[in-house]
């Protein structure tokens, strides 16, 4: 066990490069699942064609194939991902502002891929809505942007929390792909340099691994659950 | 009944006769190798009485072992096998070929997964803790390759101040080597599974450099006539040995013998020119064997 | 027709086809000049990049699709072993849980005060580990519980001749977990007038589960059991890190010999998104049938 201790901070730095990745991610998702999740209930005929198209496609490949066209796809199209050099986030984000693209490329795959789940946990809220609630503000009068305001994306977000909260813990499970797409020194591939490069023992470096990833995701899912009973004494 | 019984008898040893005429006539170049000849209880004989062996070799590798469309691998590091087998009496499709990236190599060997491993297995202290070598049978150079304008790299010292990008393969020797000449590993170095991945990031600019064995590069460069060169000189020396269990002394003295064999009746040299040599012209010599 | 909206008048269908076709023609646009350009100038779309892939006459063609059957066989073959096992694991921990947690609230009056004592604070225990260990292997990733299998077996002395059955294992813990979960939340959720009748009858807690809840449960909880079909399936490409021969390792291979990794995973992503289309359909459809059935 004492790698452990020796090599902590190859560990806690694998830690905090994922965190980074999916807070990033985290957030990209969210913003781009309301807007898919918007496409798909919209009254527009095309849009809802453009929001299904998007959550078949990225519902079905797996993040594999998506992480690639991120990584290689993208260069071969010429892009640097530079948009994402965002100036005053690269700061915190250290990995966002270097000229190795390939962390923007993995934000982006992971949040162009769970972007398509939140949009359906969102959308899953919105039809929890009792669809009286809907109809009376409709009967009163309100535009659907108003009625969705106001009326029911208030209420669907109860709804929404549990689907979303499983979204964002696979998303951080998801994240350990990117270790294998250019992402250096992230928690798996920590894993694997440890083992195999230094030839460190096994066991205590799978301990420090799971530790790390339990760290993120089992509060993430306690709390989840416990949302779930508090609803479940409501109902 | 008793006419049936001899009928049959004579028909069954028409048939062994005819398939060990047969067989005979498949084997082709396999030298016929009797199993007494090795001594009793070794690697060797037990191999030749079983008429076949598992040898784990790369599988995505140009040159020295990639497994091609068909099924099969094949490269400079595959040929040496099937030598080695043959040796054994083993013919070339009775090898069982199991892929061993780098980071499986010693634990295949301790697992009895794989009874040698011929891929690019560079020789050194820290392996032979675990397995033992025979060989080497080639000694190849980790060296950088840039795209073909790039004047700016001349070698591993290029990458000190900061500003250049490489790209290496998880888990590899060349990948650590490399980041003793690096300012920042966390913006200077890229590590991807196979050297392809690495390859198509030159090309598309997202890195400056990929660094392995000259071998491998000069097989990327062979096959993208114009894209690529090699910068600066070989600045480490990898020699590939022949992984086998460790103690067991006399089959690492079998495999030496049969690769010194090679050596002067010109096998090597045909082994080479047909796979690696093809990429790389420059004439080869075989090198000193090291028998520890 | 949803709630949120009204049907759309003759001005609004006028409006939206109007704007559908601007923004169809600027789409195209901007495909053809961000897209279709800078691939057609590196010589993405040339024979030799696609035609073993879609041109018969072309050499490699059949090799090619043959490595690619071999791949696409490999994934089914160890998604539907993983599959296999954790419906068996995934109801054997639901059942065990759920025991369990009765447990858990039995006094077992009848025994000496010791033994009593002794198996409640067993249960709760027990329940306390399933509960750990359920949580731990929900919230590790898959790539994680693949790649210990592989390392970690071996270490322990478990080591097997093919890699299909590390990849197979660490789906299986992993989709283990998760339809427990689903099946133990859609056995608790089931009305309590169900366990009560059970009760009435005089059967035992064991009985009650396998033959009424754990049917019940199943009906309900079916499209989410396909819907984890597609999840495993999908994570059979992660095999990659272990070599193991599936779909995503054999495209690797292929481009390792002709060099067109684009074109290569537009082929296996279509055929993924494909079949996990299907069955995701076959899900809905499925639900559909369930919800039509008389006497619900």
């Amino acid at each position: 066990m004492g790698v452990l201790l020796d090599r902590f901070d190859v560990f806690a730095g694998g830690l905090w490069l994922t965190l980074q990745l999916c807070l990033l991610s985290a957030t990209g998702a969210l913003l781009l699942g309301t807007v898919v999740a918007a496409l798909r209930i919209s009254p527009v005929p095309p849009l809802r064609a453009v929001g299904t198209a998007y959550v078949t496609l990225f519902r079905n490949l797996p993040l594999t194939v998506v992480m690639f066209f991120a990584a290689f796809g993208l260069p071969a199209l010429g892009s640097n991902a530079d948009f994402l050099r965002i100036p005053g986030l690269d700061v915190v984000f250290d990995r966002l502002g270097t000229d190795l693209p390939y962390f923007r490329f993995a934000v982006i795959a992971l949040t162009l891929y769970t972007a398509s789940f939140v949009g359906e946990a969102i959308r899953a809220g919105v039809n929890a809505v009792p669809a009286g609630q809907a109809e009376a503000a409709r009967s009163l009068g309100l535009t659907f942007a108003q009625n969705l305001r106001s009326v029911v994306l208030p209420q669907a977000g109860k709804a929404a929390v549990v689907p979303l909260g499983q979204a964002i813990i696979a998303m951080i499970k998801n994240s350990a792909l990117a270790g294998f797409f250019g992402v250096v020194g992230d928690l798996s591939s920590v894993a694997d340099q440890l083992t195999s490069v230094e030839g460190e023992p096994f066991l205590p470096v799978a301990v420090g691994i799971s530790a790390g990833y339990l760290l993120m995701t089992v509060p993430v899912g306690l709390f989840l659950d416990r949302l779930e009973q508090r609803r479940a004494v409501l109902r | 009944m008793y006419v049936k019984k001899f009928t049959s008898a004579l028909v069954i040893t028409a048939l062994g006769l005819l398939g060990a005429a047969c067989g005979d006539a498949a084997g082709g170049a396999t030298p016929k190798v009797d199993a007494a000849a090795f001594p009793a209880g070794s690697t060797m004989q037990r191999l030749a009485k079983a008429g076949k062996i598992t040898v784990g070799t790369k599988f995505d590798q140009p040159g020295f072992g990639l497994k091609g469309l068909d099924g099969k691998p094949a490269g400079f590091d595959v040929e040496i096998a099937k030598i080695i087998a043959g040796e054994l009496g083993i013919p070339a499709d009775k090898i069982e070929w199991l892929e061993t990236p780098s980071k499986v190599r010693e634990d295949y060997l301790e697992q009895h997964k794989v009874d040698l491993i011929a891929a690019t297995y560079t020789i050194n202290d820290k392996r032979k803790q675990r397995v033992d070598f025979a060989g080497p049978y080639y000694t190849a150079g980790q060296t950088i390759m840039v795209g073909k304008a790039d004047t700016s790299i001349t070698g591993p010292d290029s990458f000190r101040d900061g500003t250049k990008k490489v790209c290496s393969a998880t888990g590899s020797v060349n990948g650590e080597k490399i980041k003793e000449y690096l300012k920042d590993a966390a913006s200077q170095l890229v590590l991807f599974d196979t050297y392809d991945k690495c390859r198509d990031a030159l090309k598309s600019g997202q890195v400056d450099a990929v660094t392995t064995d000259n071998v491998i590069l000069l097989g990327f460069i062979a096959k993208d006539q114009n894209a690529f060169k090699l910068a600066g000189d070989v600045f480490t020396s990898e020699p590939y040995g022949i992984g086998v269990n460790k103690g067991d002394n006399a089959f690492r003295a079998f495999v030496n013998d049969v690769l010194e064999k090679t050596y002067k009746d010109g096998r090597w040299q045909r082994a080479w020119q047909a796979t690696a040599g093809k990429y790389d012209t420059a004439p080869v010599t075989p090198p000193t064997l090291n028998r520890y | 027709m949803s709630v949120l909206f009204e049907v759309p008048g003759p001005r609004a269908r006028r409006l939206t086809r109007i704007g559908s076709g601007v923004a169809a023609v600027a789409v195209a646009a901007a495909a053809y000049l961000l897209v279709y350009r800078p691939l057609a100038d590196k010589g993405q779309f040339s024979p030799a990049m696609w035609g073993p892939l879609v041109d018969p006459s072309n050499e490699s063609f059949a090799l090619v699709w043959q490595r690619i059957g071999l791949g696409a066989a490999n994934t089914l073959l160890a998604a539907a072993l993983a599959i296999a096992g954790s419906l068996v694991g995934g109801t054997l921990l639901a059942v065990l849980r759920v025991q369990l947690r009765a447990a858990q609230s039995r006094r077992f009056a009848g025994l000496a005060a010791p033994v009593a004592l002794l198996l409640r604070v067993l249960s709760r225990v027990l329940a306390a580990i399933t509960r750990a260990c359920v949580e731990v292997f929900r919230g590790l990733p898959v790539v994680i519980t693949i790649f210990l299998a592989a390392r970690g077996l071996p270490e322990l002395g478990v080591s097997f001749e093919l890699d299909l059955w590390y990849v197979v294992i660490g789906l299986t813990v992993y989709n283990m977990v998760v339809l427990a979960e689903i099946l133990r939340s859609g056995m608790e959720n089931l009305s309590r007038g169900q366990g009560e009748a059970a009760a009435a009858l005089g059967l035992g807690t064991a009985q009650t589960t396998w033959t009424i809840l754990l049917p019940q449960s199943y009906r309900i909880m079916l499209p989410a059991l396909i819907g984890q079909l597609v999840v495993v399936l999908k994570d059979t490409s992660l095999g990659f890190i272990i070599s193991y021969e599936e779909t995503m390792v054999i495209a690797k291979q292929i481009i390792g010999n002709l060099g067109n990794p684009i074109q290569v995973y537009v082929v296996v992503g279509a055929g993924f998104v494909a079949v996990n289309h299907l069955l995701s359909a076959l899900a809905r459809h499925v639900q559909r049938r369930l919800a039509e059935r008389p006497g619900r």
